[in-house]
Formats: structure tokens, sequence, C-alpha cells
């Protein structure tokens, strides 16, 4: 809401010296969001006069129209002698009185006027647009002429008011109130503690039968109808240069006369109005919901289909407005400038000040995507006892500015209502608030935004007509607060009870962070956006669950309607995008969630509010949504280790993913069994499938290691790019919290290496576990120190593995014949499980 | 060693005479003296203190001595033997400080020489800092929760008092998720606020109930210098007997404390959120200028455009009505609750100037914030 302070003004007697910034501090404490305070003409200068267009001399031979101009200015250049003006626009004529700036001048934006040769002439000045001088577009961009009464030489910067100041408040949604100049008075007039002028308090005659005859066949949807007929309207009449200066400070374009009045008188009281010509209402106005399928062709030229929720306004042959929301195009307001297209201009209008139920007009706003000033209003509450008085503004304005005739008929159709009351103990704002405000201070406080408060104790609060957001008793105790001023609220700890610190899965996210970027891994959080192509581009098999996607309704962007349902996509194009910056040795990775649809979905139902839903309930909530477990995943390409004068660099590669894994499952403390795998984006032949046991059955949680080729071409990835992903959520399930202590012997450790000679497919760990099973319970630990593959002294596809292995005993000190013993027990198990030879 | 003489038999011992013990001491001081290296010097200690040594092997015919002449032969073996071990020592510190001088420089090395053999890698900061202000909030005593983010409109919105017809619903830039089969009408949206958790924390845990709610949030927003549609929030939700809005105002100034130091404060103006009541702006002091820069055009403030607080979030008492759809009762509890953007306070607690920044995943500026922030 833009509020001209010289407007504001009118209703509050501010201090002359208060500025807008003050007035803002002051609203914005009272609890107003005054966002800007724009500074009209702050840097305009005159001279900026009144002229009278004396000559017109059509300049030939240029690319557009120029115009030789001598302008009578009165006295205002010193001379009284014409002024010479050359200028570009065409829409006026001799004999207009025009705005000119004279040299010396100085308008919006620091635009300094001489007299300077242009068009081989001198321009002594400007005629001026509305653009020109700040007052904002007009839609003409032509230059200003004046009503013809227009005294000559009389200063047009005080004239068109173009000095002011402007508040821009944006208006919550519950202070429907303050989408008014009458609404932000009122709140300037208590912040200031200053009596408001109200200009809703206006004599209005009593209704009378004589009116428009209006019949409400849904008085829920519309409460109040208030109906008043003005005749003998002169179509010439423009809105005079106040009222248009007032509506293009608030941000609105002059159109025709009963437009702007209806519009300014909206702009001040708040209630949205329409003027019907009534040579084109066809008897009866009618209020009712729409038959499902009629139509209307609305003000903004768009035909509608109605929905029988819908609320119209209707004469004889149908609907002739959508209520609260915008007019219809049969019973439009005509102006003379219409009448150019073969209308007759409109002489007589019938003025509604109606008043419609909130969500209705929220709904039909919706449905019908019309988001209009009046609706804005509706859905935000109006006061329903201002409709009359802002009819009598409307009627008042047209026949002072366009010469018209009230009738006598006085149209009024109310549905009975009791006004909104609410009982509250009387200490109740000082509860919420902390503070000890008192009896006293509570009831003026609530007398001074209008309510009627009875009561000692325990209080009877009827709120105004104005404030249908207050509601409840903390609305009460909002502005008792706000009032007293939030800045004078102490500040207080309270005792929270003991708690206990994160959870498990809390802990193992973060731990999971820490060890990867510990492991020179960097976090990029994607968003979760992906493609309908992505499971074909990760070469997702036809069944694979993840190619289910949920679907969004409104993607921002078309071309991924879908959520993930592997953090992959987005975390491979954080590294392309690295990659394409110049970063080339890459490790990333993401913790999040992913997608899931389920098997059987059904829509989350709608649950009431007025009390506790019951665990039923919820569960059929959550039944309705995705599952969404927490995955991690982490891709690398380029140099894993950099070269560098301690020698060589090496490559990224399968097994720096799958240590990844293992880094992961290390924090969550659980065994991760890697196993060959074959899954989508990954390369056949270089895929871990990683896996975990959950009382005593193997879950596979994820994947690791080098990805396809064909994944690499379809992303446009560095080659060689490297991936894993896991179920963080199912590795947190399989993980045991309270590790055994190991029992650590302090006898010599007897040291044996065994290099086994195996088929090239057997898989090391599996030569590993019969190793670790054979040697029994003197093995301490075992490792691989080399792998080593030679057609010419194994065979062909035959492999070397090296392992280290070393006995020690809990309670003596080893001899190496049992050492030795234990080692080739070991070998013997492998042998026998894997076909391993013992390598000479 | 031998065992002790007990014939105390007058027996001479050439080994013990006077002059012999002296030479023996001179020898190996002339010994010591001549070593020129650590390898020499060891030989020479073994040749004139070890077990074999002459003033070791006469130490032993000690106990041969009749009593009388015990002591006597035994105070100048051990006179000789000190000096013996100091001149040692002596030379042993003298040989070590020259190899520390010559050899050990001979094997300097350039320590400036980087190591950067893996690039260290980072948590993102939009992480660490939620991390950073949840922890400030379990040391008082709250848990973290969570929940969904793709999310039931009850949680979302109904159930924090924004109906089906509130005109905040409209305006909340919703995703709407698809229904079964592509039908629109799922009940399922992307969550715009992390408030769903708090409805969802007062349903399953006891009250009192001091939870805080961090997580990402989505909203139809183009991803542009200021704006992204996933972004990150962390809310606060406290619901107990008697709290107040003098409570809320002190954990807000407690919290800019902890994060931002000593003498932050938080300023509350009057706002409208459904699910509050009173519901307020929260602004916080300028932790740079300290609102010095407020009509001071001289020292002008970037981080705070010198108006000298820093707008945060929003904030307010739990909306009685919020409650009842929890099934507490408000005649009981109160509660306040508030919550903030995290990209927001990144940018303006580090001076980020570009919301993309957070969002691309670029390991140059990531990789500065490390560990924790």
């Amino acid at each position: 809401m833009r509020v001209p302070l010289s407007w504001l003004r009118e209703y509050v007697e501010l201090p002359a010296t208060e500025t807008g910034r003050d007035v803002q501090a002051k609203l914005i404490s009272a609890g107003l969001e005054v966002e800007t305070v724009e500074q009209l003409g702050a840097d305009l200068k005159g001279p900026l006069v009144v002229g009278r267009v004396l000559t017109i001399e059509e300049l030939e031979g240029f690319k557009k129209p120029i115009r030789f101009c001598t302008v009578d200015v009165g006295g205002a250049n010193g001379t009284g002698e014409p002024q010479e003006i050359v200028c570009g626009a065409r829409n006026f004529a001799v004999g207009d009185k025009v705005v000119v700036v004279l040299p010396g001048a100085v308008l919006p934006g620091g635009f300094a006027i001489s007299a300077r040769k242009t068009y081989g002439k001198t321009s002594h000045g400007m005629i001026c647009s509305t653009d020109e001088l700040g007052m904002g577009d007009d839609g003409t961009h032509g230059i200003i002429v004046l009503p013809p009464e227009t005294e000559t030489g009389r200063d047009a910067i005080e004239l068109l008011e173009l000095v002011d100041e402007v508040l821009d408040i944006a208006v919550t949604a519950n202070r429907g109130d303050c989408l008014s100049i009458r609404g932000v008075a009122r709140e300037a007039a208590i912040a200031y503690g200053l009596p408001l002028r109200d200009p809703a308090l206006i004599d209005v005659p009593a209704p009378n039968a004589l009116g428009h005859p209006v019949k409400i066949s849904d008085p829920i949807g519309c409460d109040r109808f208030t109906a008043r007929t003005v005749t003998g309207l002169s179509p010439e009449v423009r809105s005079p240069i106040w009222l248009q200066r007032r509506l293009q400070k608030v941000g609105m374009r002059p159109i025709s006369l009963a437009v702007d009045v209806t519009n300014y008188v909206m702009m001040e009281l708040g209630q949205p109005l329409h003027a019907y010509d009534r040579s084109l209402v066809r008897g009866t106005i009618g209020v009712r919901r729409a038959q499902e399928g009629e139509k209307i062709v609305t003000l903004d030229g768009t035909a509608r289909t109605l929905h029988a929720e819908d609320l119209v306004i209707t004469d004889e042959r149908g609907p002739i407005g959508l209520a609260g929301v915008m007019g219809g195009a049969d019973t439009e307001i005509a102006d003379h400038d219409a009448t150019a297209n073969g209308t007759d201009a409109t002489t007589a209008v019938v003025i509604e000040a109606a008043h419609f139920d909130a969500v209705s007009v929220a709904r039909t706003a919706r449905r019908h995507k019309l988001s209009s000033e009046a609706s804005r209003r509706f859905e935000r509450g109006v006061d329903p006892q201002a409709a009359s008085a802002a009819a009598q503004r409307t009627v008042d304005l047209l026949v002072l500015l366009a010469g018209g005739t009230a009738e006598a008929g006085v149209t009024e159709v109310i549905a009975p209502s009791a006004p909104h009351t609410i009982t509250v103990p009387a200490d109740h704002p000082d509860r919420v608030a902390g503070v000890r405000y008192g009896r006293e201070t509570v009831v003026r406080r609530l007398q001074e935004v209008g309510c009627d408060v009875y009561g000692q104790d325990e209080l009877i609060v009827t709120v105004p007509s104005w404030r249908p957001d207050l509601t409840d008793a903390n609305d009460l105790a909002e502005e008792v607060i706000r009032l007293e001023g939030y800045e004078n609220l102490p500040s207080t700890l309270p005792r929270p009870r003991a708690g206990r610190g994160l959870t498990h899965r809390q802990r193992l996210h973060r731990r999971t962070g820490r060890a990867l970027a510990g492991a020179g891994f960097v976090e990029a959080l994607n968003y979760p956006f992906v493609g309908e192509q992505v499971p074909d581009q990760l070469g997702l098999a036809a069944d694979d669950p993840a190619r289910r996607m949920v679907r969004l309704v409104n993607p921002l962007n078309d071309e991924e309607p879908a959520l993930r349902t592997t953090l992959l996509p987005g975390l491979l194009a954080a590294l392309r995008r690295n990659d394409g910056r110049g970063s080339h040795d890459l490790a990333l990775f993401e913790t999040g969630l992913v997608f899931h649809p389920r098997e059987e979905r059904a829509a989350a139902v709608h649950l009431p509010v007025d009390r506790r839903p019951t665990d039923e309930e919820t569960a059929a909530l959550d039944a309705a949504l995705p599952e969404q477990p927490r995955h991690v995943a982490a891709v690398l390409a380029g140099a894993r280790e950099q070269a560098g004068w301690w020698g060589a660099g090496r490559p990224a590669g399968w097994s720096d993913a799958v240590e990844s894994a293992r880094t992961v499952a290390r924090e969550a403390g659980v065994e991760l069994i890697v196993r060959k795998g074959r899954y989508g984006p990954w390369h056949p032949g270089r895929c871990a499938e990683l896996a975990v046991a959950v009382d005593g059955t193997e879950q596979v949680v994820g994947h690791a290691g080098e990805l396809h080729p064909r994944v690499l071409k379809a992303l446009g990835l560095p080659e060689r790019t490297c991936a894993m992903e896991l179920d963080l959520d199912a590795l947190e399930r399989a993980g045991d919290d309270t590790l055994q202590a190991p029992r650590i012997s302090t006898f010599p450790v007897a040291t044996q290496d065994v290099a086994l000679v195996v088929d090239r497919p057997v898989p090391h760990t599996e030569v590993e576990a019969a190793l670790r099973e054979g040697a029994g319970e003197l093995l301490e630990s075992i490792r691989l120190f080399d792998v080593y593959e030679n057609a010419e002294q194994l065979g062909e596809g035959r492999k070397s593995l090296a392992y280290a292995l070393r006995f020690r005993s809990a309670d003596r000190t080893l001899t190496v014949d049992e050492a030795s013993a234990a080692r080739d027990a070991a070998v013997a198990l492998a042998a026998e499980r894997t076909g391993a030879e013992l390598r000479a | 060693m031998s065992a002790p003489n007990k014939s105390y038999d007058p027996v001479e011992v050439e080994a013990l005479k006077p002059e012999e013990i002296e030479r023996m001491r001179d020898e190996a001081l002339a010994a010591f003296a001549a070593a020129d290296s650590l390898d020499a010097l060891h030989e020479a200690k073994v040749a004139h203190t070890g077990p074999a040594s002459p003033l070791a092997l006469a130490n032993r015919e000690i106990g041969a001595l009749p009593p009388h002449a015990k002591a006597d032969a035994g105070k100048r073996v051990g006179q000789a033997r000190g000096a013996v071990n100091k001149a040692l020592a002596g030379r042993q510190a003298e040989l070590e400080a020259e190899r520390d001088a010559r050899v050990l420089v001979e094997e300097d090395v350039d320590v400036t020489l980087p190591y950067d053999r893996v690039a260290p890698g980072a948590r993102h900061p939009l992480t660490t800092l939620s991390e950073r202000i949840e922890d400030i909030f379990t040391a008082m005593g709250y848990e973290v929760a969570e929940g969904p983010e793709t999310e039931a409109e009850w949680f979302n919105f109904d159930a924090l008092n924004i109906g089906p017809d509130h005109p905040a619903r409209g305006e909340a830039d919703t995703f709407f998720v698809q229904g079964p089969e592509g039908r629109g009408e799922s009940g399922v949206v992307l969550r715009t606020h992390t408030s769903p958790v708090q409805i969802r924390s007062l349903l399953q845990r006891e009250l009192p109930v001091y939870v805080i709610c961090p997580g990402r949030v989505y909203r139809t927003d183009e991803l542009d210098a200021t704006h992204t549609p996933v972004f990150h929030q962390v809310e606060l939700l406290a619901v107990d007997e008697g709290l107040t809005m003098a409570d809320l105002k002190g954990t807000l100034d407690h919290m800019v404390q902890s994060l931002f130091g000593e003498g932050m404060k938080t300023r509350l103006r009057p706002n409208f959120f459904p699910f509050t009541e009173p519901s307020a702006e929260m602004d916080m002091l300028c932790y740079v200028c300290k609102g010095d820069s407020v009509g001071n055009p001289d020292r002008p403030c970037r981080t705070c455009s010198s108006e000298g607080w820093i707008e945060l979030g929003g904030c307010g008492m739990v909306n009685p009505r919020v409650l009842t759809a929890c099934g507490v009762d408000p005649q009981k509890y109160s509660g306040f609750a508030f919550g903030f953007g995290i990209e927001r306070m990144l940018m303006f607690r580090h001076n980020v100037e570009d919301m993309r920044d957070m969002v691309e995943g670029d390991v140059r500026f990531t990789r500065p914030f490390g560990m924790e922030i």
C-alpha cells in the first residue's frame, strides 16, 4: 500500500516537522512494515510553470516530426515574451495549457534544463510529459495537457503536487484495514496519540425502497449490498488534477472520472466499489452462486467459464460481475473517448458498495487466477460498516466533479450480524508478554484500536468492524503489547528441561561429513530436481525402482520436473561445473534425502485442526508421503594425489570410491561387505556392491567404483570419473554403537608372509577370509601387501596375492614352529577354498 | 665381581697403588681428549670405563684389601673414576655439539616446501553454520528435531493455522507434489518451512517441548543473486507452562550473543504470521558497526547498509490454535517459536555476495570454510 504523506495528513494532524522517515519509524514500531519512503520531487527545481501554446510550426526534413512552438508563460520567464520551445510530441494544439520547464530548472534524475540548439532552432526549455516530471507513466507518453481554465504562468510544482513523500507499506495478510489511507491514518493517529478525522464518518441517507432493486440470494457470500444511482454525468469531464495525482501517487493510473472516483474512494476507505453503466443493466441486480458452466467476459477482456462456487453479480440476462473480484464487460462504463468507437458515453451509473465473504472471494480469485485490488482487499478483510459511507463518498464526488445528480433512491440489503466479542482475562496480555501492564493500560490500548471494553478481571471486548482479524485472546494481547512497544519487552531466559543431545542418526550424519571432509572430499549441496531422462542417462535397468520418481505439479524448470532418487545427478553436475571452471582434480560429497514414491499411494487426507489427530490419522498422512531416506554420495575425478617434489601423483580410481564408502561405514560402526557388482551407472568390471548384515541378513546399501564410459559420455564427465553412494539410514540401522574393547597382548609378535597364486576372478576377500579362518586364533592381523599379475611367471589368467600375517598369543611367546604351523594351516584352507597355490 | 675377601690377609695389590690409579686416569683423559669423533669417543669410553677397563678392574680388587686399607683405596679409585666420567661427559658434549653444528646442518631441507599431495576437504558452510546454531541450543537443553522434506499439507499449512483459504497459503510459493497416477491433488508439498517439524515434535514428544528444527526448505523462487528455490532454515520451538514473549526475546539475545559476541542484542518489530500470535519480525544489532553507522555518513556500514540492524527472520508466541491442533491445552501451556534462513545469515556473517556461490558447489568457495565455522 502506497500512502502519500500529504493525503495521510488530511486525517491526522501530524506535526508539520515530521518527515516521512519519522512517520515510517513510528509506524514500523507500531507494526506496519513501511519498506521505503519515496521522496517525490526531492531533486526537482523550478521554474516549472503553466503555459499556453501560442503557435506551432511543424519542422520538416527530420526523421521524426518536430514542432517549433511559442508558448505564453505569463511573467514566469521574467520578460513576458513568448517562450520558444522545440517539442517532439504531437498531442497538443494551439491554445492548450501545458507544463513548461524553463532554463535553470532541474527535472527529476538531475536533468538540468538550459537553452540549447536543436533541429536548427534554439529551444528555451521543454514542454513536459508525466514521465519527465516523475509523475509515473500515464500510458500515453505524451505531454501533459491541462484543463483550459488553468491559469497561465502558475507554478506547476504546486499545481501538480510534485513534491511529496510516499510511504510504501507491505501490509500483512491480516490487516486488510491498512489497505486504505483511512486504516493507515488510524494507526498513525494511535502511534502519535492524536485524534483521527475518520473519512467514513459522513452523513448517509436512510435506505428506502426507491433505489435500484437488489436481491441477495446468498447472504453468507454477501451480507451487505448498497446501491446508489447518479445520473446526468457529463462524459467529457476529466478527473481533476488533484484526484489524478493522488491516484498516481498510490500507484494507479487515472482512466476516466467515474472509474477514478471509485478507485479513489477505495483507496481512501478501503471499500472496493463498482460502477455499472445504468443503461446497460437490465432489471434487478442479484447476488448468487454461479451455475456451473455459466460464462462471463470480465473487464480485462477475458472470457471465463464459471464454477458453481463462484459468487456472481447478475442482472436479468445473467452474470454481470465476479463478486468482489472484477466487473463484467457488458455493463462497463464508457467515457467520451469510447464514444469514438460508436459506444454511447455513460451518463448514469449504479454504484455498488458491497461486502463479500473473504473465503469465497479468495477461492474465486485463485480459481480464475485473477487477483485485483478489490479481491486483495476482500480476502484480507473489508470493514462492512464502511460500505454505505463509501457509496455516499462516491456519489458526492460524482456530483461534485462530473456535474451529476444523486437519485433519491438508496438501496441497502443487510444480513443481520452481531459484532464479534472476545472474553479475555484482564491480565492475559501480561501473561503473554511477561510484563505487568495492568488492567488500566490493557483497557486503554484496546479502546485505542477501536474496541469496546467492559468488565473488571474478565474483559468482554467487542472488536471494531474494521478489524475482522481480531478473533482470539492472543490477538488482543498483541494489540496491547505492540502499542506498549515490543522494544520494551524484557529479556529473560527460560529453563528448558534437560535434553539428551544429538540422536545417533544425527551424530552419524555429522561424523560422515567430517570423515569425508577429512579424507579430502568437499561438500556440495545440490538441488534435488532432476529431469525425466536421468534414469536413462544413468543406465538404470527398466525395472530399477530408482526409475520411479516423485514428480512436481509446478516445477521451476520443465526440464527438471522430478525429485532425485539418487544423489548422483546433482553431485555429478557439480563435478562437471567445477571441471568446466578449471578445477580438474575433484573429490565431492553430499548427504541428503532422496525420494521414492510408495507402491501404494493415497492422497494425503485433510484433517481437522480443532483437535489432535489420532495416531491412525497421522500414520495415514505419513503413508501418503514418499519414502525419504538419507543418502551419502561421493564422486571423484582427476588426480587423487598430486605429483610434487615427493614424487609422482596418482589419479583417482575405483578404489578411492570404494574406500570412501568404507570411511563412512567405519563412522557408522558397520562392517561393510564389499563384493563385485553390476549396477546402473557403474563400469561393469569396476563396480563394487556394498552390503551390510542386519540381523544376520545381508542388505545391499549402495555401490562404488568407476562410472560406465557411456554414463560419462551422456553426462559430459571427465574420463574415469568414480562415484560412491550409500543409504546412510540403512547404515545407521546396521551400526552397533557399543564397541567391545579388544584385549591387548604384550607378548612378542611373529610375522609370516605368504604369496598365493589364484585364478584372476577369485576375489581377495575370499582368499583373506580363508587365510583368516585357517590361521586360527593366534592370528592377530592380516594385510594384503601386494597384487601381482604376470602370465609368464604365474600362467595365463592367474594372479599372486601377497599377505603379511601377524601372529601373537595372549599368554606366551610364540615359537617359530607355532607361527609356521598356523601359517601352513591358513594356506591349506585357502588352497582348499580358493584353489590358491603357495608361490615358490 | 670377586667375592669379598674374608680372610683379611694384608695383601698389597699392585693395581691399587696411587701412582697406578693416577696413570689409569691420565690415560683415560688423554684418550678422551684425543677422540675426534663420537665413534672414537665411544671406543675410548668402552676401553676406559667399560667393565674390562683398568679402572673397573682395579675397583674389583678393593675387596681384597684389609679393612683398614679399603676406605683409602676406594676413595682413590672413586675419585679417579669420577674424573674420568666427567671428562667423558664433557668430551661427549663437545663432540655432539660439533656434530650438530656440522653434520645435521649438512642434512638440512627446505622446510617451506609444500605438501599439498591431497587437497584438504571441507564441509559446506551452510551445514556447519546450522550445526553451530544447533550446538548453542543443545547446550541449553534443546533437542534437534528433523522431519521429511516432502510433507503433507496438513503439517505444512493446516496445523499451522494456515487454512486452505488463508491468504498466506497462496503467498507461500509452494511446490506441489503430483498425486498418484499424475493427478494434481496429492495433499503433499515440498515443505515451505521447517515448521511442520514443530508440529511433528508436539505430536510425538512429551511436554514440555524444547526443540530446534534445522533443514532444507523449498519455495518457487528462481535462483539469482539473492534468491534460491532450495534453502536452509533453523527454527526453534519451546512449549512449556508460563513461557512469555520476554523468554522469546531472551532466547534470541542469547543466540546472537553466542554467534556474534558479547553485547549483541535483538529487536522485535510487530508482524503477522498465522502460526504465531503475537508475531514479530526479529532484527539483530549489526555486529560490524554496532549501530554506529546510523546517521553517520562518514562511516557507512556495508553489512547493514547503515541501518544499524540486520533482519534475521520471524518469531512469536505459538498461536494457541496451533497448540489445539496438536492436542496441547492452550490454557495450561504457552510457547514461542522463531525461524530464520541460514543462507542469509551466512551472507552477512561471512560477506557472501552472491547466493549462487552457496548453491553451485564450487570447491573454491567451500574449501576455505574447512570443518567448522
